[in-house]
């Protein structure tokens, strides 16, 4: 029989606010335990949440990006459970009147383009973190990440591949990061997603028993588990047994999917109305407002970088594969480099350098004045590319004067041909056999003899003279 | 004593012309605590000694005082944080809990020049309508030690009745200010919900939470609210006003004022003593001008079950925080994280607080949430829609504040269904937000004091207060006060403390500052 696999995708979003959702501690990433929370987000008794207005744009951007419709009467409810990292035993979250819904994001795929549909996206807080000592047998709760922004993105069960379930990932991150709302970084935590996922005889109208997948930790691994839990299910189902409803554990090192502990019934939430916080209502001005503010999205951008600058489509998607490298390239352009060159710097050597360091592109120092100062100085004629890669590795960690550097290192072309003939003069001389070597018509001693010049004027030479001048000593 | 026969506007004038200094004033309200207080059980925790010291800082700046209660001693009801100082909510279950962070009021308050000698007894959680439900013990009635101070501010009330100082800050949720301020012969306030910050007031049911001042009449409730309200930027529900003017506009001028005398607080149930004493109330503020109107209000019989639905859902989410992980008590020995948090609230709440997460974790639950908790929502809208059309034919409301005389100490823990239909004429005010006062109206045969509410439209304090201040410019009802020899004989009565359910040895105790208990 043949199967199909039915999956919809709950992804949390961090929220890229500097405050968190009800209260001013920091949203910082990293600090030593319980230094970033006040009796707000600890839930002393008495302390009462205010809504971060930055929060409610970020997630009407979110919205507006992809393509859903903004609740203008929306409002909060609480999630009530009992946890050690939920200091109120209760979360701030939205059931009843999400902040958006029924959206769209559309994804491309070897297999094809399709549309898959937001089914709502709401805001909430997040939880502390618990931290077992095996060595004490002590549970410790740090509060910092309670009451840190989120949004949840719910889609409908639109998915059935792996391959478009990363698509949308990337499709999600990417307009994320171009908004500015979240950064989106999985091995931090600020995007995290969990898999429903079900499976059907192909043709069926009907969905199967779902299980719901969580602890995936890199896009890698929500491929690996989809397969993995789908090849479980139909193995399961053929022989002979049936699919339990169940939460599971997706563990990286046996790449396999664990059932989580088991509940014998049903959690009910006891979902309310949050009475501390009022109704929210956005008016159209309110609205109308953050359309005209949203930024050029990567989509739009690759479009119009093909038409205004004739980039091939490969360059303009790894240009805008991250907003920072689209502002950096764009800056570059408005600097007066020309759009290849500006390309080809930034697909080689910046994305290079940021792989070697394993960098963030919003993290780099290097500046776009001194790229194009540096771009130019090779235009000019000043610098050959070579030497250029190394004056770009030389600032890229700390940005700089590129033509201080240039100075201080002596590295300026040399575009003196007197020097270049003296120089390959004396290569020739003292390499009399490659010289005789090209003339019986041994095109490689070339080569040598180039690198034989170059060598002898530190790398700065202007290639192309010494091509012309060798060639026409050796042709004496 | 000649001091505590003042009013805290007149004290406050007294302080001002350097008739009385701060610190006399405030030594004379501790030497009445300790005279009077562990017989009333009024306060959980005296601090003595703060108070002396913030005496002396403040009568250095009398002479550019602004505010009328400037040096004035007052009492914080114990759901109002304060940072230092304990506060328990008369609850085992906070133990010893100090918060490191004050209520937005008593920020408000400090910066009006108040003095504050302690924490004041209540209801558990504020749950209760008669001050009995305290892990410390009930609070009795300094008029008659054997009868409840009302609640759940019974501490507040009984403090200010008796002469513990000039005014207290209570919260009603209820009827929870002006219920004891009936039962005790004291005039309060709840005020328009969102006018009053209710950060660090330890949260009960947060639709309905508004602090308020119980005080001996009316100027001075003008003069405390002034002081207390204000739009605060760390509660949401606050609202922008235009506050601190209601002293300046009291002109106790009523005449044009139209009181709606609603039919259906006046029917059944009503003791016939209360109904006479309200009614001639209705008369006296009639005699000075304003006119009287009888008026359907059909509403009455949604009234309790909506609020005790929708209060003990938000209760049952708001104290799920008490859960022995952070701070506050824990059990002492438990197995796992779920015997930890069954043993800690099992032990560390009492049975009336027991009783109200049960009811509202039950409204809540799935399958009867819109049985009960939607239905109690639209019931509250109904009972708005209520007040809304009887403010179209009147300014104010006159009602009874309670249906009857206080009840003995320890006859209505054990008939919770009595006691919450005790609420019957205060709980509509907190339903729709409204604000409402309580000022004492007269006297029972018994001698026990009777209290009558004025009910206004959202902003209406202006108005409660200025009809309240013209029926106490006509009575002396709110000038008698209790004798302090019943106040004495109040350590001879038993507390009853068998229907409380505590087991022995686990009983709270009260405590002065700096030590173990008293």
């Amino acid at each position: 029989m043949t199967w199909e696999t039915v999956i919809g995708l709950e992804t949390h979003v961090e929220l890229a606010t500097r405050t968190k959702i009800f209260c001013s501690c920091t949203t910082e990433f990293g600090s030593p335990p319980n230094t970033h929370c006040c009796p707000v987000c600890t839930g002393m008794p008495g302390a009462l949440p205010v809504l971060n207005r930055r929060v409610l744009e970020f997630a009407v951007k979110a919205g507006l990006a992809l393509n859903c419709s903004i609740t203008r009467h929306s409002g909060f409810d609480r999630k009530n459970y009992f946890y050690p990292d939920l200091p109120k035993a209760y979360q701030i979250s939205q059931l009843y009147l999400p902040i958006a819904r029924n959206g769209r994001v559309d994804v491309r795929t070897q297999a094809g383009d399709k549309t898959i549909r937001i089914h709502e996206l709401h805001m909430e807080e997040d939880a502390g973190k618990l931290a077992h000592d095996p060595a004490t047998g002590l549970t410790r709760v740090d509060c910092n990440r309670c009451g840190v922004p989120l949004i949840e993105i719910v889609t409908q069960p639109d998915f059935r591949t792996a391959e478009e379930v990363t698509a949308y990932l990337e499709a999600l991150k990417e307009t994320l990061q171009y908004l500015g709302v979240s950064d989106c970084k999985m091995q931090e935590g600020s995007l995290r997603c969990d898999v429903n996922l079900s499976v059907r005889p192909a043709g069926s109208g009907e969905l199967g028993t779902r299980t719901e997948m969580k602890n995936l930790g890199s896009f890698r691994a929500v491929a690996r588990a989809i397969k993995y839990e789908a090849a479980r299910q139909i193995q399961l189902i053929e022989g002979g047994g049936r699919v339990v409803q169940e939460t599971r554990r997706w563990d990286e090192d046996r790449n396999a999917s664990l059932p989580m502990r088991v509940k014998e019934n049903a959690q009910d939430y006891r979902y309310f109305p949050e009475p501390d916080i009022p109704p929210i209502r956005l008016s159209e001005e309110y609205l109308d407002a953050l359309r005209a503010a949203q930024p050029e999205l990567a989509q739009a951008k690759r479009a119009r970088y093909q038409r205004e600058y004739g980039l091939p489509e490969y360059d303009c998607r790894m240009i805008t594969s991250h907003r920072a490298l689209a502002r950096f390239f764009e800056a570059l352009v408005e600097l007066g480099v020309p759009p290849k060159q500006g390309a080809n710097w930034i697909m080689g050597e910046v994305l290079g350098a940021l792989s070697q360091r394993a960098m963030e592109p919003g993290d780099m120092k290097l500046t776009p004045p001194t790229l194009a100062r540096l771009i130019a100085l090779v235009g000019e004629g000043r610098l050959n590319r070579n030497t250029a890669v190394k004056v770009f590795e030389a600032v890229f960690d700390r940005d700089g004067d590129v033509d201080a550097y240039v100075r201080a290192h002596g590295l300026e072309q040399v575009n003196d041909d007197a020097l270049v003939r003296e120089a390959c003069a004396e290569v020739l001389a003292v390499n009399p056999r490659s010289a005789a070597d090209y003339r019986s018509g041994k095109e490689k001693a070339f080569g040598f003899l180039v690198g034989q010049v170059m060598r002898e004027l530190k790398g700065r030479a202007n290639p192309q003279r010494v091509n012309a001048i060798l060639k026409e000593l050796l042709m004496q | 004593m000649e001091l505590m026969e003042l009013t805290a506007l007149e004290l406050g004038t007294a302080i001002k012309k350097g008739r009385v200094s701060v610190k006399e004033a405030a030594q004379a309200a501790l030497d009445r605590i300790a005279a009077q207080s562990s017989a009333l059980n009024a306060f959980i925790t005296v601090t003595g000694e703060r108070a002396l010291d913030r005496a002396d800082k403040l009568q250095a700046g009398v002479k550019d005082a602004e505010s009328p209660l400037y040096g004035v001693p007052m009492a914080l009801k114990d759901n109002i944080c304060t940072r230092g100082v304990r506060t328990t909510c008369a609850s085992k279950i906070l133990g010893e809990f100090t918060p490191p962070y004050s209520a937005a009021v008593v920020d408000k308050l400090a910066g009006a020049g108040a003095i504050s000698l302690g924490k004041l007894n209540m209801d558990e959680f504020a749950m209760g309508s008669t001050s009995e439900t305290s892990c410390f013990g009930p609070v009795k009635n300094p008029w008659d030690p054997e009868r409840v101070p009302g609640g759940s501010s019974g501490g507040a009330a009984a403090a200010v009745a008796a002469g513990l100082g000039w005014y207290a800050v209570g919260s009603d949720t209820g009827g929870s200010i002006r219920q004891p301020a009936a039962f005790c012969g004291v005039t309060g306030i709840k005020p328009t919900y969102g006018t009053v910050s209710r950060y660090g007031l330890i949260a009960y049911a947060s639709s309905f939470d508004q602090i308020g001042p119980i005080c001996r009449d009316a100027a001075d409730c003008a003069a405390v609210l002034d002081a207390l309200q204000g739009k605060d930027p760390r509660d949401g529900t606050s609202l922008e006003g235009q506050y601190g003017r209601l002293l300046d506009r009291l002109t106790g001028d009523v005449r044009g004022l139209k009181i709606g005398l609603p039919a259906d607080c006046y029917g059944d149930g009503l003791d016939p003593e209360v109904r006479a004493a309200v009614l001639a109330a209705a008369d006296t503020l009639k005699s000075r001008g304003a006119q009287v109107t009888e008026l359907p209000f059909p509403v009455m019989e949604y009234v309790v079950p909506a609020y005790y639905i929708i209060a003990a859902a938000q209760a049952s989410s708001n104290l799920s925080r008490f859960d022995g992980v952070k701070y506050g008590r824990r059990a002492d020995e438990y197995g796992g994280l779920d015997d930890l948090y069954r043993k800690t609230r099992t032990q560390g709440f009492g049975p009336e607080v027991k009783r109200r997460i049960l009811l509202g974790t039950f409204v809540l639950s799935a399958g009867y949430y819109d049985a009960y908790y939607i239905k109690a929502l639209q019931a509250r809208a109904v009972i708005k829609s209520g007040f809304d059309r009887a403010f179209e034919q009147c300014d104010l409301l006159l009602t009874p504040t309670a249906p009857a005389a206080p009840p003995r100490l320890g006859t209505s823990l054990d008939n919770p269904l009595q006691m919450y239909l005790g609420d019957v004429y205060t709980v509509s005010v907190n339903l729709a937000g409204l604000p409402g006062l309580s000022m004492p109206c007269g006297f029972d045969s018994q001698g026990l004091p009777i209290g009558a509410q004025l009910i206004g439209p959202h902003f209406g304090e202006e108005m409660l207060l200025n009809a309240a201040h013209a029926f106490q410019l006509d009575t002396d009802f709110h000038r008698q006060r209790p004798k302090d020899s019943i106040c004495r004989d109040a350590q001879r009565v038993p507390a009853r403390l068998e229907t409380l359910d505590h087991r022995p040895g686990a009983q709270c105790a009260p405590q002065r500052e700096g030590g173990g208990p008293a």
